[in-house]
């Protein structure tokens, strides 16, 4: 695989048990699903709402259905792979809530990652600018963006503790090098988070 | 790879026809024998005769998938899809594309005769399903030697009649694309037909069907069906682009019922060119082995039921403009694929061409039906 993988998809590539089922929840272009059938021998389906993103996961010879990971997920049946997989998805989703119990349905762990929106820089820019923050990880405006659920690493712990989901694993990502657990809600701009029921 | 020499074997080439004695065994319980069928080949099969891609066509397609068409002179209806440098390429597939039985082609059908009598069948040829279509196919690859396909393909009713392969013969089939297609046609699809039907049998010269004796065929009530059908394949947008509210060949209304406009000039046009090369009796049987098209309801009423046994590969490919079979009947299939465990891809491909996009220049139809063929494979 010649292709460079954004760093919370290498990781979680890193990661993933060799030969398992997985359903990557909004793969995009398929990147993350090559890498781990290329790598991992790993069993790979696809979900991505982009039509084109299909056609070109499609055309590199993998499994991926066009739709809707609000709506769509439902037809999964339970415990039908080893891990579902949300990579920066969770914050463009209607009901991120509900997308990962599906997943913690459909999937015995789920990943889930997504960009830390109490990152230091983002919290100066609303602090002293006074705007919401345009920065490299977070680049659209507030009108254009798709994130519709912005989310923070503490908010989401708290989401889990509150569903009462166990964490088996948690990552936190500085452009493509891993950053420290400790006061990662200030200083992380990605955050991996795997999860079981 | 090795190839067998096919040059040497009469059953593989253009222009083919094979007398399989059967008899088929028919959904309806009618028993056909013996039944013809009119077929192509192009390319060679390999050692482990692993390669074999089999073409389905559609309502009034044919089996001249890539070579020219022996009546209208066009090319192969598929040739943007198959054929030399396409993602069904003869330099690495051996492809069949056989003619439907119910047709009239050169497979047995209403037109054709029938060996008890003399006579052509007409009517009295035992109604047919899409399933049973299918079983003739499998009949057909028995006597060509072929035992799974690599591939099975069809768009409209060829789709239909590829996601009845694996229902069918589960461990026959290795991959399935299904393109503008459905598993059961809607009250709405039915409704469509049963208007061309009974165009073709009000028809003073249809006669029950008995008009093959004296050359004076249904054509006005055939083309009148074909006219109606072919609205379905277009979307508005298309026809608006095409025709508007045009005039053909001249400059005002004529306060008539001549064909004023360009869009009426079209079907008609449509409608006389497809009478020459179709018979009338096909059209209604073919039509009606669609409406009784339901996969779901051959397996206790549940599709995922209908591919629990199959270990293929799926790829579904609606497009965004077809209301005749819209994306939403690809996505029943897919969430039953889901359900059933099965691998599958979909994609609803953007194009103004409504229905008709699955024939029609479309470079990411190409790409994603390569991109799957060689998926398997890699």
């Amino acid at each position: 695989m010649s292709e460079t993988l954004r760093p919370d998809l290498a990781l979680i590539a890193r990661t993933v048990r060799q030969g398992a089922r997985v359903l990557d929840v909004g793969c995009g272009d398929g990147a993350l699903m090559a890498a781990m059938r290329d790598n991992a021998q790993v069993d790979a389906r696809g979900l991505e709402i982009d039509g084109s993103n299909v056609a070109a996961a499609v055309g590199r010879g993998l499994s991926v259905v066009q739709g809707d990971a609000d709506t769509d997920l439902g037809y999964y049946p339970d415990a039908s792979f080893d891990y579902a997989i949300l990579s920066q998805t969770l914050q463009t989703t209607r009901r991120p809530d509900l997308v990962v119990e599906e997943l913690l349905r459909i999937g015995r762990q789920a990943f889930v990652s997504f960009p830390n929106f109490a990152h230091w820089r983002g919290r100066i820019s609303l602090l002293w600018g006074g705007r919401m923050p345009v920065t490299r990880l977070l680049p659209d405006t507030w009108y254009d963006t798709l994130n519709i659920h912005h989310v923070t690493v503490d908010d989401f712990r708290a989401l889990v503790k509150e569903r009462g989901w166990t964490i088996d694993g948690q990552w936190f990502l500085k452009g493509d090098k891993e950053t420290t657990h400790a006061n990662a809600n200030l200083f992380a701009e990605h955050a991996v988070f795997l999860l079981r029921k | 790879m090795a190839s067998v020499p096919i040059s040497e074997d009469s059953r593989f080439g253009l222009r083919r026809q094979a007398r399989l004695t059967g008899p088929l065994h028919l959904s309806s319980g009618a028993l056909l024998g013996p039944v013809d069928i009119a077929y192509e080949t192009y390319g060679a099969m390999n050692a482990d005769k692993s390669n074999v891609i089999l073409i389905c066509h559609a309502l009034t397609g044919d089996q001249y998938v890539a070579s020219d068409h022996p009546v209208t002179g066009k090319p192969g209806w598929w040739w943007r899809l198959v054929g030399e440098g396409k993602p069904v390429d003869p330099a690495r597939h051996f492809i069949v594309c056989s003619n439907v039985i119910g047709s009239c082609m050169g497979s047995s059908g209403p037109a054709s005769i029938d060996p008890a009598t003399g006579d052509p069948h007409a009517m009295r040829f035992p109604v047919l399903t899409i399933a049973d279509m299918v079983r003739a196919q499998a009949a057909l690859l028995d006597y060509l030697g072929v035992d799974r396909l690599s591939a099975v393909i069809g768009g409209s009713m060829g789709g239909m009649q590829a996601l009845t392969w694996p229902t069918l013969f589960p461990d026959r089939v290795e991959s399935c694309v299904v393109i503008a297609s459905t598993a059961r046609h809607s009250a709405q699809n039915i409704a469509f037909h049963e208007v061309g039907r009974q165009a073709i049998m009000a028809d003073p010269h249809w006669r029950g069907g008995d008009y093959y004796a004296d050359g004076l065929v249904p054509s006005a009530g055939l083309a009148v069906a074909r006219m109606a059908a072919h609205i379905t394949y277009l979307s508005e947008a298309g026809l608006t682009e095409k025709f508007g509210r045009r005039l053909q060949g001249r400059d005002a209304k004529t306060f008539g019922f001549d064909a004023d406009f360009q869009v009426e000039s079209y079907l008609r046009h449509q409608g006389l060119s497809f009478v020459e090369r179709f018979d009338a009796n096909s059209y209604l049987y073919i039509t009606r082995a669609m409406d009784y098209y339901d996969i779901a309801d051959d397996h206790g009423g549940s599709l995922a039921k209908a591919f629990a046994a199959s270990k293929a590969r799926f790829c579904l490919v609606s497009f965004d403009t077809d209301w005749l079979y819209p994306t939403t009947e690809s996505r029943i299939i897919v969430h039953a694929l889901n359900a059933s465990g099965a691998q599958a891809s979909f994609v609803e491909l953007s194009s103004p061409f409504g229905h008709d996009a699955f024939l029609l220049e479309c470079p990411e139809l190409n790409r994603v039906v390569d991109g799957f063929l060689k998926g398997g494979r890699a």
